[in-house]
């Protein structure tokens, strides 16, 4: 019935909604986003300041959940009433609008401004370029490659913060002991194949997961690394607790700050939450990139924007995009998202001990690491992550099990 | 029966016929063409054959999904209907602040599915529901752990949604035991039948209409399930309370593979049409048939 709706909807809506942008020489610009927790409408709401600062009328189209405001925006760019822009995530959601001729070219303003010169790290121009021509906007770099730790409980138990998933095992049991939840995950899809990615990366090093991810090279999957890697996870889900399944991220994240639980493996948004229950980096918790090679994974947002007959909305879709990219900008955006910006000439006085970590790992260019998203379509990692997410669930889906499935997305040419 | 005989009411109902044959015969034409293609994020005329439908029953997840609705309505549409029953019968039995209790049995239906999902959420999640309470009270035997055990949680979401759906099967059956004549009692009585007896072989049989509108309103609502389960358990543990509307969604909106959900939708109405079709056929023309006759 929803899909009737929704056709339904875009066959309706655009009837309703006839040209909003008729006014006089100050622009107008709609934006849908899905940034609605307190920290993101602070972060959305400089660009708001900034573009209102030039003149302009800002149109704030918040839509709850990346899923939700994503279908919002296709079925409004098919139904024929765009928005001025979008956002998506660093990945290859956006493609096939790209493909088929439904976004804005960028180039104008990119070229103009040298964007390829200050665009950092370099990989986010591959994101955002396609035939030569800009079609999207990267604003900042979010990374899963953390683990967030409360100091007090391995104080508590005589233990030293674990550096790697080793360390954490071996410590696991003693914090169980203690009356102690090692392990806070949230048993929701995205948080399990999240954490499985960390894990993955920490132990089998960036160079062999792009091989399987990127290259699907079949070699590489099957010589007994990446079995290593589901062996670990599997270990690691020992020590969680039967509360998880469907536990949301934020109130996983909370377990660890009141010292429910020790550790909890998940982006660098989650800094936001120890940071608003007035915890201090360092001192009250850890947050430790695991492994012997540290990486910083490029995930992040950016902004398309769609095609308009209306030559007006075209101006200002070009004068938001270089907007955006303004180091000024990005400077008070970042540090109310907490995440890393776009570009080096940033001033970033503001970073806390983690983010500086971050930062500073950002600028060595062996340490930046892809995520799956960035080469696959999202029903490639969406059917992954199905996998990832029953072999945590079901203690009878064997390994061997999931590396005949996991083979079998692969090959599927999804 | 000639087409002039209530013209005005035909006409009334024209635009409707006319609304329903294009929106809902139409979709199904537009899903049935797009799930012959290899469509993403748009639908595009890129036509791929069967291999959408190929890929949908190699899923182990569809298969998840399909047993689920089975369990499901199985589960569902038993349990509201003994459970609607057993509670008319016993409200019939002419007790002290009848309204009350009906009130407080019909009032889980009024409200929605997301709020029966959280609720259930809530009472059932084992580290601060229930069995939390229990532990504290020093029960520390008790366990209840369906919700996050997988192959009990499909359980919980029938136990919520019965909760839910058993008032409205109350008072429908209600209504058809109020229309029941005195004069079959009396003679019952008479017979010195047990009541009980009287209830599943005299009485259930006469309710018939009311069972057969009950089993209609409760199908219809198992193959849409979709926001009790959203809520409730979002599809987990892993993908073990999926379901087939679940699986359509998720790959029309989040995964951005049309192709796929335009086909998982095709199989979800013709599973649809097969299994109502026949029993439609029977309930609504064969037997006003032989009525007539």
């Amino acid at each position: 019935m929803k899909k009737f709706f929704s056709i339904l909807l875009t066959v309706f809506v655009p009837l309703s909604f006839t040209n909003a942008s008729k006014a006089g020489s100050h622009m107008e610009a709609e934006v849908i986003h899905w940034w609605t927790s307190g920290g993101e409408q602070a972060a959305i709401s400089e660009f708001a300041k900034a573009w209102e600062d030039m003149g302009n009328t800002w149109i704030d189209t918040a839509i709850t959940g990346g899923d939700n405001a994503r279908g919002t925006t296709v079925n409004r760019i098919i139904g024929g009433n765009p928005p001025t822009a979008a956002q998506f995530n660093v990945s290859k959601q956006f493609v096939d609008l790209v493909e088929q001729g439904l976004l804005q070219s960028l180039e104008e303003v990119a070229s103009a401004e040298g964007w390829r010169d200050f665009i950092y790290p370099p990989e986010l121009i591959e994101t955002c370029e396609f035939e030569g021509e800009f079609y999207c906007v990267p604003v900042n770099i979010h990374s899963w490659q953390w683990m967030w730790i409360n100091n007090d409980v391995y104080k508590q138990v005589g233990l030293p913060v674990p550096q790697t998933f080793e360390e954490f095992l071996a410590g696991a049991p003693k914090i169980q002991e203690a009356g102690i939840i090692p392990l806070a995950l949230g048993g929701q899809g995205w948080q399990e194949s999240g954490m499985f990615d960390v894990v993955a990366s920490s132990i089998m090093g960036f160079p062999l997961m792009q091989s399987i991810y990127r290259d699907k090279d079949l070699d590489a999957f099957r010589d007994g690394r990446f079995e290593s890697v589901l062996n670990t996870y599997r270990e690691l889900n020992q020590f969680t607790d039967e509360g998880s399944p469907g536990r949301l991220w934020n109130d996983t994240t909370a377990m660890v700050i009141e010292g429910k639980a020790a550790m909890q493996v998940m982006g660098d948004w989650a800094r936001g939450e120890f940071a608003v229950a007035g915890q201090e980096a360092m001192v009250d918790y850890s947050c430790v990139i695991p492994g012997k090679e540290k990486y910083v994974a490029l995930g992040g947002d950016v902004f398309v924007f769609p095609k308009n007959d209306d030559p007006k909305v075209k101006d200002a879709q070009l004068a938001m995009a270089s907007m955006m990219v303004n180091p000024t900008v990005q400077a008070k955006f970042n540090n109310a998202k907490g995440s890393l910006p776009m570009r080096l000439d940033v001033d970033t006085s503001a970073a806390d001990a983690c983010m500086q970590m971050g930062l500073d790992l950002i600028q060595n260019p062996d340490a930046i690491m892809r995520e799956s998203d960035d080469w696959n379509t999202p029903a490639f990692t969406a059917a992954w992550g199905d996998i990832i997410s029953e072999f945590r669930n079901d203690p009878n889906y064997t390994v061997a099990q999931v590396m005949d499935d996991l083979e079998g997305v692969l090959t599927s040419g999804l | 029966m000639p087409f002039y005989r209530n013209i005005a009411a035909k006409i009334a109902l024209l635009p409707m016929i006319v609304i329903s044959l294009t929106v809902f015969v139409g979709c199904i034409i537009y899903s049935f063409v797009y799930s012959l293609t290899n469509s993403k994020l748009v639908p595009v005329m890129n036509y791929v054959g069967f291999d959408q439908y190929e890929r949908l029953f190699k899923q182990r997840k569809w298969d998840v999904a399909v047993e689920n609705i089975f369990i499901y309505g199985f589960v569902f549409t038993i349990g509201c209907l003994i459970i609607g029953f057993l509670l008319a019968v016993l409200i019939d039995q002419k007790i002290r602040g009848e309204s009350l209790f009906r009130t407080i049995f019909l009032y889980p239906y009024a409200m929605s599915f997301v709020v029966t999902g959280l609720v259930w959420k809530w009472v059932l999640n084992p580290t601060f529901g229930l069995e939390n309470s229990m532990h504290m009270w020093g029960m520390t035997w008790f366990e209840l752990d369906w919700l996050v055990n997988r192959d009990l949680a499909i359980y919980a979401v029938c136990i919520a949604a019965v909760w839910q759906g058993a008032g409205f099967v109350m008072v429908l059956m209600l209504a058809g035991l109020r229309g029941i004549d005195e004069d079959i009692w009396k003679s019952l009585s008479i017979e010195g039948v047990a009541k009980w007896k009287s209830y599943i072989f005299v009485i259930l049989p006469m309710l018939r209409p009311m069972v057969v509108t009950a089993i209609v309103l409760i199908a219809a609502g198992v193959v849409k399930v979709y926001d009790l389960i959203l809520a409730l358990t979002s599809g987990g543990p892993g993908y073990a309370t999926t379901t087939p509307a679940m699986y359509v969604m998720e790959n029309f909106f989040s995964r951005a593979n049309l192709g796929q959900a335009f086909a998982a939708s095709i199989i979800m109405f013709i599973s649809v049409v097969c299994i109502l079709a026949p029993w439609a056929f029977y309930e609504f023309y064969l037997r006003n048939k032989y009525a007539n006759n």
